[in-house]
């Protein structure tokens, strides 16, 4: 069953995308009106590492010769062999054992979670065979390693393929975690990841694989790399901040289009690294604009949003002139009807009405009920 | 015979079109071992051989690294392996190969008629049993790992007597399997890596880790290497390629065949050794760290040390299998079972092994039989489930320290004088180390935020910051005793 699942999930996340033509891809300098998709900045990303260092490798369920669950992995067995390109067993627990063990003696891997609800199998290893273990031995272990795979919700796909894992990796000590939005996002973060000596969480998104985002030449570079630790201002605002991480950011886009149109300019904050969190871009803004929403598909209890906030609250309270809201996913395991599964994440128009209520242009929740 | 040639031809042509891609492939180191063990292929102590490769390609000129195939190649490799051409009308093709079919319906029965035996080569007394295969041994390696082992049982005698004064919070011994810990380190070289559970510090003071570090990691204090970050017992220390000692159970087993893999990948004359209790062997990762090291063909070599007991479970309530000697078969890995209690047999077995795991590029299982004489921790009692008397039998009886010691002494080796000045020597060394460990200051706070990340990060700095400000302003509430 799970067999079918799996497959299921590699084929129907591409039919809910936009279409757009994909551009392999080239490494041409030619200037701007570039496009990529995040799948094949992924895949650019894996190879020039994978060419400039061999210590990295690849290591997943059917990353080699299925070429990716979702296709990130394509090419990279035939260019670079088995021995760099791992098929593993069905074993999340052991690879990614293995994987950390690998890493304690030098190598680089690149462990691929079909998708993070996977890892849970394996978050001991996560958690206290990696994260844990350059603090615990006083820096004689390190472990540069990175864990990928596609996080949160897809499509259609029920409650044990859809959770998203940003906050409970964030919480811990020794970890970081990254959540790419756009191409240039995916490029320059795993780039960033690979390199990094520490153990990192690299949380990509299924239906964000298709999406194709313009990429400059900077972009395109194989030396480009984008630091860990620093959020994006995707726009800029003056009245509401709005804060948002992988697909989320998209919609948090299109809210500021819509609020734009009423009068209400948003600054759109794509956070890029949970953790450490940007805090000092995120207060920076909130003490430009006073108000503040956090966006995010995962569940509301202990969620990014929640640290965002209680960031806020600590070091820019006096700057608030509105409760911080959180836009977050229902407190609900995933349903899988359509029509239940579109009413238990957040769409656009719950981020505009959020806005509207920070802005005092609609009245708030809690004098409503 | 033509086959064996058409097949080798077919790997070297496979191994020499990967050549282009992998430029860190050689293979020339495969043919000589600096072990001063004897190693030639006939004499190797492999049982019921399928023509397996190692025999085919016995000789050294034609050892080969045999790379991970993809499917069909190990199928077609395996059919040639397990019978030959004339069975073709008896066998059926299948995924994974050829098997021959029977019309007679048998169950594999649940166990073998016999146990596995378990290979010796002191009896009781110390005496030679007349063995083949065993490994000879110099007399200053002798008496180096008969010292260790006293050494080994004072250490945890006296740390363990520390912790019943609270002068440690916890302690583990080794009691029992002395020879477990100095016969497979004496096996090893330095250059191999040792992921141990918990109970082998014999490896680290074999590698030259002092009784003084063993008495700073326990008591936590500055000169620790580990910077006093774990709790006792839980020994790390790169310089004798020796991994942290990590408390949940089994998670060394596949870190070691990924660094086994990572030592494959660097061609290293080297193996990985790692260790492994009875109870340990139930955790998932003890079947993922062996499938994966048969596939990935990693020279690892698996020590489960079978001591009877984890914790309260005994075996008989932990697997229904003769041990665990007969699931290296289940995943296609060569294994062995010793005497744990005979240092010489753990020796041999382990050199042997080793031998194979880097020349084969290949995992060994050892199951070396013992029992835990003392209790699981300082936090069992064990006499709470079993008799005081099986106990006391195994300490005196079958003590693996004492029967090394009848060998060494009737070899004139070693003498009762050697034996006093050595355990006054010893006493004197561990007493001294712990007093020493706790007047050592313990390490300062800036010990709390390093090493979270590679570097500090600036959540962190700002942390340390306001906490040294903190303890500028108000002292008195700060104990005077702790270094700031």
């Amino acid at each position: 069953m799970l067999g079918i699942i799996r497959q299921k999930v590699g084929a129907g996340g591409a039919s809910l995308l936009r279409t757009r033509s994909a551009v392999s891809a080239l490494r041409s300098y030619s200037s701007a009106g570039k496009e990529m998709t995040v799948r094949d900045a992924l895949n650019s990303a894996l190879d020039e590492e994978m060419s400039a260092d061999p210590k990295v490798f690849l290591m997943g369920e059917e990353v080699g010769e299925y070429q990716g669950a979702y296709k990130i992995s394509k090419g990279l067995l035939e260019k670079y062999g088995p021995e760099r390109v791992l098929d593993t067993p069905i074993t999340e627990a052991g690879f990614t054992g293995i994987g950390v063990g690998a890493a304690y003696h030098g190598l680089r891997p690149v462990v691929e979670f079909m998708t993070f609800n996977f890892s849970m199998q394996a978050i001991d290893h996560i958690i206290n065979s990696a994260a844990k273990s350059n603090y615990m031995s006083a820096g004689q272990i390190s472990v540069p390693i990175v864990f990928r795979g596609p996080n949160g919700a897809a499509a259609g796909v029920g409650a044990q393929h859809s959770h998203c894992y940003a906050s409970w990796y964030a919480s811990c000590p020794g970890l970081k975690v990254l959540t790419p939005y756009s191409s240039e996002d995916a490029r320059g973060l795993l780039k960033a990841a690979i390199r990094d000596p520490d153990p990192v969480v690299f949380l990509e998104n299924e239906l964000l694989y298709g999406e194709s985002f313009p990429v400059s030449a900077e972009v395109l570079d194989s030396s480009f790399c984008l630091p860990i630790g620093k959020a994006k201002i995707e726009r800029e605002g003056k009245d509401v901040t709005i804060t948002a991480f992988s697909k989320m950011v998209g919609y948090a886009l299109k809210a500021a289009e819509i609020l734009a149109k009423e009068g209400i300019s948003a600054e759109v904050i794509n956070l890029r690294t949970i953790r450490p969190l940007d805090r000092s871009t995120i207060n920076a803004s909130v003490r430009k604009t006073n108000r503040l929403i956090t966006v995010e598909e995962g569940f509301p209890q202990h969620g990014v949003g929640a640290e965002i906030c209680t960031s806020v609250v600590e070091e820019s309270f006096g700057y608030l002139d509105a409760p911080v809201e959180r836009i977050t996913g229902a407190d609900v395991p995933m349903p899988y009807a359509a029509n239940l599964e579109r009413l238990a994440v957040p769409q656009v128009e719950d981020i505009v009405r959020a806005a509207k209520r920070a802005c005092y242009r609609s009245v708030p929740m809690a004098a409503a009920a | 015979m033509a086959n064996w040639v058409i097949r080798s031809r077919t790997i070297a042509h496979h191994l020499n079109k990967k050549m282009g891609s992998l430029g860190f492939l050689n293979l020339s180191f495969w043919n000589s071992t600096s072990n001063s063990f004897h190693s030639s292929s006939s004499t190797m102590p492999l049982g019921d051989n399928h023509g397996r490769p190692y025999a085919i390609f016995g000789d050294s000129a034609t050892h080969f690294a045999v790379r991970r195939f993809k499917s069909t190649e190990a199928a077609r490799e395996s059919d040639t392996k397990y019978f030959n051409q004339d069975a073709g009308d008896q066998a059926l093709d299948f995924p994974g190969g050829k098997v021959e079919f029977t019309s007679e319906m048998n169950f594999i029965s649940e166990s073998a008629d016999k146990r596995v035996p378990c290979y010796r080569v002191l009896d009781d007394n110390g005496e030679l049993i007349v063995s083949n295969n065993f490994v000879q041994v110099r007399k200053e390696v002798a008496i180096k790992m008969y010292s260790d082992m006293v050494t080994l049982q004072m250490m945890d005698n006296v740390f363990y007597e520390a912790q019943r004064q609270g002068r440690i919070s916890f302690y583990l011994t080794t009691l029992g399997e002395e020879a477990i810990n100095i016969g497979s380190a004496a096996a090893l070289s330095a250059d191999d890596l040792v992921l141990p559970q918990y109970r082998e510090p014999g490896a680290l003071l074999w590698r030259g880790f002092t009784l003084q570090e063993f008495a700073n990691q326990c008591l936590g204090n500055k000169e620790d290497k580990g910077k006093a970050r774990q709790m006792p017992i839980h020994y790390a220390s790169k310089k004798h390629n020796y991994f942290a000692v990590s408390s949940p159970i089994a998670t060394q087993l596949p870190q070691a065949v990924g660094a086994a893999y990572s030592l494959k990948m660097e061609g290293e004359n080297a193996c990985v050794a790692t260790y492994i209790g009875d109870g340990g062997t139930s955790e998932g990762d003890f079947h993922a760290a062996m499938n994966f090291a048969a596939v990935l063909e990693a020279p690892i070599i698996f020590i489960c040390r079978n001591n009877g007991w984890a914790i309260s479970t005994p075996i008989e309530e932990q697997f229904r299998s003769d041990g665990i000697v007969v699931r290296g078969r289940a995943y296609g890995i060569r294994s062995i079972r010793v005497d744990g209690s005979d240092a010489l047999a753990v020796l041999s077995a382990i050199r042997t092994a080793r031998e194979m795991a880097i020349s084969e590029q290949r995992p060994i299982l050892v199951e070396a039989l013992a029992y835990r004489v003392g209790h699981h921790s300082t936090s069992d009692d064990s006499t709470k489930y079993r008799s005081v008397n099986e106990i006391e039998h195994w300490k005196t009886a079958r003590n693996p320290v004492n029967r090394f010691r009848k060998w060494i002494e009737r070899n004139g080796w070693w003498s009762d004088k050697d034996e006093t000045e050595h355990r006054s020597s010893v006493k004197k060394q561990l007493l001294q180390a712990i007093q020493i460990a706790e007047k050592t200051e313990k390490p300062s706070i800036e010990g709390l935020f390093s090493d979270v990340y590679d570097h500090l990060p600036s959540n962190l700095q700002e942390q340390e910051e306001q906490l040294r400000e903190t303890i500028r302003r108000h002292p008195k509430d700060y104990p005077s005793d702790v270094p700031v």
